[in-house]
């Protein structure tokens, strides 16, 4: 009696999970299919079709969005975390009242509406006389980057043990050298994570871009949002589908590597 | 060499980037085009389709904060009881949609949700009548759970994953049944991951101007697309700043609770 309710309770949870992954890829698996749709109507199939991969390639307008998309989610994700990392570090030796302070001044950028930090960082950009361009969305990646990888850093370098990084003083290193040597390896997978993470939030980013953006500047988002009222074009559904599958196969290949040690699986 | 020193960039960066330009809102906010004090930016709340604005924001965003948090909780409990365990891998499932990008997710629910869209055509074959609910308050609301799931599934997860299994027997032990031990378990051990996920939800869901204007069908304002079109459209940057600092009293009001019930940063989502 016990064992089917069991069994019962494991095909109900079983069927749940199911349905709230159809819920979360169902939209993606329709770009998918879109991509490959002959038929320019979105409701419609006409038959399988290569070319708007093809086409994708020959826009001059997606490759530019697409290179600024990438430039500035590498860049701002790679500067956030050299920041944020040195930041976690010295914040982790600092007194309560301050570090206190820092922290809940470094998140508002993380619980803030993204509207409000968009619409900020515009105005704040239009005051000092910066003209909005590529550098300017560069810039308020890296803002809303930094919190996050704080928030990664930390609780990797609270994990480890201060005697180590004293131990290797004492037999010589000096505080730089001690630190690649004992602390920076311990801290990597929380500084990996944030850069990963980083990387994510400012691809997707679309909100933050729209207020920060200058006139003739695109990022995919800006450029899907500007072609909505038109009809997006079939060729920007074909370059999603490339991006994610090749981020997949990333990620699946860094996750199941054969003889990763576990710690390091923490995306 | 003093440590503290490398926090040094990071905290120019949050005066220079974060503090200043929310204080420029302040100011715009609290100016008119001439520069002189002025509450009426922040009065113009109470105009008809200003305020109007804001309720049905209010609305949508509490609806799909509730059924955010009714479909996250069991999924979050059924994650941890299959010990799916390597955070890493949960992670990973939620996160992953993140990777196509967050414009076109939502458009493909305009297709699917069209009259003759891919959801209408399964319900005909099955016998089963059509819904149509494209340009709705109801798609709008579907599109915010579905956008903002993850960010009250990650938060659930990883307060339920500190719950010791012996805190859970024990109350079975005790003779409570199920729902007792819900009650008096579970909700109360989880209430950091339940505040910080409902912050997460609710707080850009409020704020939206993107998913009401895709599955809204441009018809249906909430507080996010006027303040938009404050900036991008009419260009009146003191009545958006304005529009913008009522906004900010409910984002603060999900800030403190945040701060009062998850003091150590145990409802985190990453």
């Amino acid at each position: 009696m016990k064992k089917s309710t069991e069994k019962i309770l494991r095909a109900a949870e079983n069927g749940y999970l199911g349905v709230i992954l159809i819920f979360l890829y169902a939209p993606i698996l329709t770009m998918m299919a879109l991509s490959f749709n002959s038929s320019k109507s979105r409701a419609q199939w006409g038959g399988f079709t290569l070319s708007w991969y093809a086409q994708m390639f020959d826009s001059p307008s997606i490759m530019a969005a697409l290179q600024n998309t990438l430039y500035i989610a590498f860049m701002s994700a790679l500067i956030a975390t050299v920041i944020g990392t040195a930041a976690a570090i010295g914040m982790n030796s600092m007194k309560r009242t301050p570090r206190a302070l820092l922290t809940s001044l470094g998140n508002i950028p993380m619980l803030n509406a993204e509207i409000v930090t968009g619409i900020s960082l515009m105005l704040g950009f239009i005051a000092f006389g910066i003209t909005l361009g590529r550098t300017t969305i560069l810039l308020g990646h890296i803002t809303f980057n930094l919190p996050y990888v704080v928030l990664s850093v930390m609780p990797k370098l609270k994990q480890t043990s201060k005697s180590t990084y004293e131990a290797a003083l004492d037999l010589g290193a000096s505080p730089v050298y001690a630190f690649f040597k004992v602390v920076f390896p311990d801290i990597m997978p929380g500084v990996l994570s944030g850069f990963l993470l980083a990387f994510t939030m400012s691809l997707d980013d679309f909100i933050i871009t729209h207020f920060t953006k200058g006139a003739g500047v695109n990022t995919l988002s800006t450029l899907i949002y500007s072609e909505v009222r038109r009809g997006i074009k079939p060729s920007m559904y074909a370059l999603s589908t490339v991006i994610f599958v090749t981020v997949l196969a990333l990620l699946i290949a860094a996750n199941f590597m054969p003889g990763k040690k576990k710690e390091e699986k923490s995306l | 060499m003093n440590r503290k020193l490398l926090a040094g960039p990071y905290i120019v960066w949050v005066i220079g980037f974060t503090v200043i330009p929310l204080l420029m809102i302040v100011y715009y906010g609290l100016t008119d085009a001439s520069g002189a004090f002025t509450l009426a930016n922040i009065m113009e709340i109470a105009r008809e389709e200003h305020a109007k604005a804001l309720w049905l924001a209010l609305l949508l965003s509490l609806a799909s904060t509730v059924i955010c948090l009714l479909l996250a909780f069991p999924l979050a409990m059924v994650l941890r009881k299959r010990g799916v365990g390597r955070g890493s891998f949960v992670i990973f499932l939620f996160i992953m949609p993140m990777w196509m990008n967050f414009l076109l997710r939502t458009l493909a629910w305009q297709t699917l949700l069209e009259k003759n869209g891919a959801i209408n055509a399964f319900l005909s074959f099955l016998h089963l009548p059509g819904i149509s609910i494209i340009n709705t308050p109801g798609a709008i609301i579907l599109g915010m759970v579905y956008n903002f799931l993850p960010f009250m599934v990650l938060p659930l997860y990883n307060v339920l994953c500190k719950i010791d299994d012996n805190t859970i027997n024990a109350a079975r032990d005790l003779g409570a049944n199920f729902f007792q031990t819900l009650v008096w378990v579970w909700i109360p051990l989880s209430l950091p991951g339940i505040i910080s996920g409902i912050t997460m939800v609710f707080v850009p869901a409020l704020t939206t101007f993107v998913i009401s204007n895709l599955l809204g069908g441009g018809k249906i304002l909430l507080i996010g697309n006027v303040i938009e079109q404050e900036f991008t459209k009419s260009g009146n940057w003191n009545l958006g700043s304005g529009l913008s600092l009522v906004l900010m009293i409910f984002i603060l009001i999900s800030m403190m609770l945040v701060e009062k019930y998850d003091k150590n940063g145990e409802g985190t989502a990453f």
